[in-house]
């Protein structure tokens, strides 16, 4: 009996273990396609049966890409653009959860209910009053016209999952540090920004991705060729090389790097701020 | 919510009490109530600013740009329409057709990356070798650009012997010649949905996967003791526990499935002619191609307004705090 239910068990994790891998070999299939090609020299062609493996695997298209595609430039742009944004995304959002999780004050549930406003009415449905808000400020085809209007973009998502965090963190803590004499920066510095460095690593990584992948904004603001963000550098670069396929993913290639090192950073962190702030409900 | 205005209330009294001075404890508790509406604000002023001219002014300049027919120039003024840009949505059919293909998008995605994101979940709660790698992988697709993924899948999608017409005509027969994705508009609708699921696994993924490690563990064994099999389990013990955070992941989705954009602007561009146009493409051309930002303000509310209600529908049937 007991030996049965063993057997069972273990060909329940083999099944399982099968099935992960297919499921994951469908996700990773196109990017194994996409790096791939991005070391073929002739992409024009399309070759049936498809070439997984290069025959001739060449650099040449990084190469490319980097130096005569001004992907260099493109490259740093975005890193201020989106670092810039990060930083002051998540201080402020820290700030003003901290206010909505311990304080009470005049105007809380008005404030509360915009705040969820930004939540469900994102993106680019906004973009014309932007656009216009933008050109009254001066902000067309300008970085501080992104990061301004990127910090707005994320504050809420941000705000709300720090808030359910923060809430959390138990008030006997706060309390302790109130008698020894602690003012509301040096507990919010002292005690919640430290104790909430799950959620924190979580929204870093919501803000820097938010921003790193923004198209519909950039694309709208900014003008100058040398002002391009990544997003848009490669959108217009497939544009003006629709058949230089490798040329293309070498170029996005280069973009998924920081992405990469930023969630690799950050994951250990995720799950655990994803589950104490958001789903909670 | 409601825990929430509770604790509010026992940090306020513990953090101001003082019971043997009764009448200086009321005038300090005055005194400290009015300066922590003064810390409060202090702690929101940066980020709410930002937020009110970035996100809220823009609202509200929406709604009044809609009933104009608004002129760009400097100096020219703007003749006031009333609802005249509302009607013409109405009245126009590539309006409805732009719905319909949102709305599309919106139905085939939302149900998909759900119950994907649930089945990758399930599969990934239980300790298993390689299991953080899995997680990686199939997370992946949600952290790469849109931009990237969606040229990725132009590629695959492509016409003339693309990857997945190898598949369909060379692997499994299903097709005698090359099915030209971008070129008709319900193909093209599901080129660009097939996109949408497969970015969006990983996202409903995670976020079951932290509601499922809250699960209790004891609850599947006490169930699995009393003799309910896997399936059993799974409509008893695991359903009931990832109600509120399917609620959450719908309304998150079908708030997305609505904000398709991206993919059909670099896919298609909505074409051809139109056939695969969804809201926020039009309302994009119609600004910024066509200068005509009262009309794309128009389609930008009646977008807004048709979120707003399916949220509100949504959190109103399957509220999460309705069954705890």
């Amino acid at each position: 009996m007991i030996v049965g239910n063993k057997k069972r068990t273990r060909l329940m994790t083999t099944s399982r273990f099968v099935a992960l891998c297919l499921f994951s070999l469908v996700m990773v299939l196109p990017f194994l396609y996409m790096v791939s090609t991005s070391f073929k020299k002739y992409t024009y062609l399309f070759e049936s049966p498809p070439q997984f493996i290069p025959k001739e695997p060449t650099l040449q298209n990084y190469v490319q890409a980097w130096t005569v595609g001004h992907f260099s430039r493109y490259f740093f742009n975005s890193l201020f653009v989106t670092s810039v944004s990060t930083v002051f995304t998540v201080v402020f959002a820290s700030m003003a959860a901290f206010a909505f999780a311990k304080y009470v004050f005049f105007g809380k549930k008005v404030l509360f209910i915009l705040l969820l406003m930004g939540l469900v009415v994102p993106g680019i449905v906004l973009i014309i009053p932007q656009f216009i808000i933008a050109k009254h400020l001066h902000l067309i085809d300008s970085f501080a016209g992104l990061i301004l209007f990127y910090i707005g973009m994320n504050f809420s998502l941000d705000t709300f999952l720090l808030r359910g965090f923060m809430e959390d963190i138990p008030p006997e803590l706060d309390d302790a540090m109130k008698v020894d004499g602690a003012n509301a920066w040096t507990r919010f510095t002292r005690l919640y920004v430290p104790l909430s460095r799950p959620a924190l690593a979580t929204v870093t990584l919501f803000s820097f991705l938010a921003s790193w992948d923004e198209f519909a904004w950039a694309i709208t603001l900014i003008n100058s060729q040398n002002k391009r963000t990544l997003p848009i550098a490669i959108a217009l670069f497939h544009g003006q090389h629709a058949t230089s396929w490798g040329l293309v993913f070498a170029a996005s290639l280069i973009a998924l790097v920081p992405i990469i090192i930023v969630f690799l950073i950050t994951q250990k962190h995720f799950i655990e701020g994803l589950s104490t702030g958001a789903v909670k409900g | 919510m409601g825990e929430v205005g509770n604790r509010e209330t026992n940090f306020r009294a513990s953090g101001s009490s003082s019971p043997d001075l009764p009448t200086s404890s009321v005038i300090s508790r005055r005194r400290k109530s009015l300066g922590n509406h003064a810390t409060a604000y202090l702690f929101l002023l940066p980020g709410i600013s930002v937020f009110l001219l970035t996100v809220i002014f823009p609202i509200v300049k929406s709604i009044q740009i809609s009933f104009y027919k608004w002129m760009v120039l400097p100096g020219v003024p703007s003749p006031f329409l009333g609802f005249g840009n509302y009607s013409r949505a109405l009245h126009d059919p590539v309006f409805w057709r732009a719905l319909v293909n949102s709305g599309f998008y919106m139905l085939v995605t939302v149900p998909s990356q759900i119950i994907l994101g649930l089945l990758a979940a399930i599969l990934l709660n239980k300790k298993i070798r390689g299991r953080a790698t899995f997680r990686v992988l199939i997370y992946l697709p949600v952290i790469t650009s849109w931009v990237v993924v969606t040229l990725l899948f132009l590629y695959l999608f492509s016409g003339d012997g693309g990857f997945f017409n190898w598949i369909l005509k060379d692997v499994l027969h299903l097709v005698n010649q090359d099915v030209q994705w971008f070129g008709s508009r319900w193909p093209a609708m599901i080129a660009m949905a097939a996109l949408g699921i497969w970015k969006g696994i990983g996202w409903s993924m995670i976020i079951f996967l932290a509601a499922l490690q809250s699960v209790n563990p004891e609850l599947v064994e006490a169930a699995a003791i009393d003799g309910a099999g896997p399936i059993r389990r799974f409509f008893a013990v695991t359903i009931p526990a990832v109600r509120r955070t399917t609620t959450f992941i719908s309304m998150m989705l079908v708030i997305g499935g609505f904000n398709v954009f991206i993919q059909v602007y670099l896919m298609t561009q909505g074409g051809p002619m139109g056939a695969t146009e969804v809201l926020l493409t039009y309302m994009y051309k119609q600004a910024f191609t066509y200068l005509d930002f009262g009309y794309g303000s128009a389609i930008a509310f009646l977008l807004a307004a048709i979120i707003l209600v399916l949220s509100g529908v949504q959190w109103r049937y399957f509220r999460p705090d309705a069954d705890s």
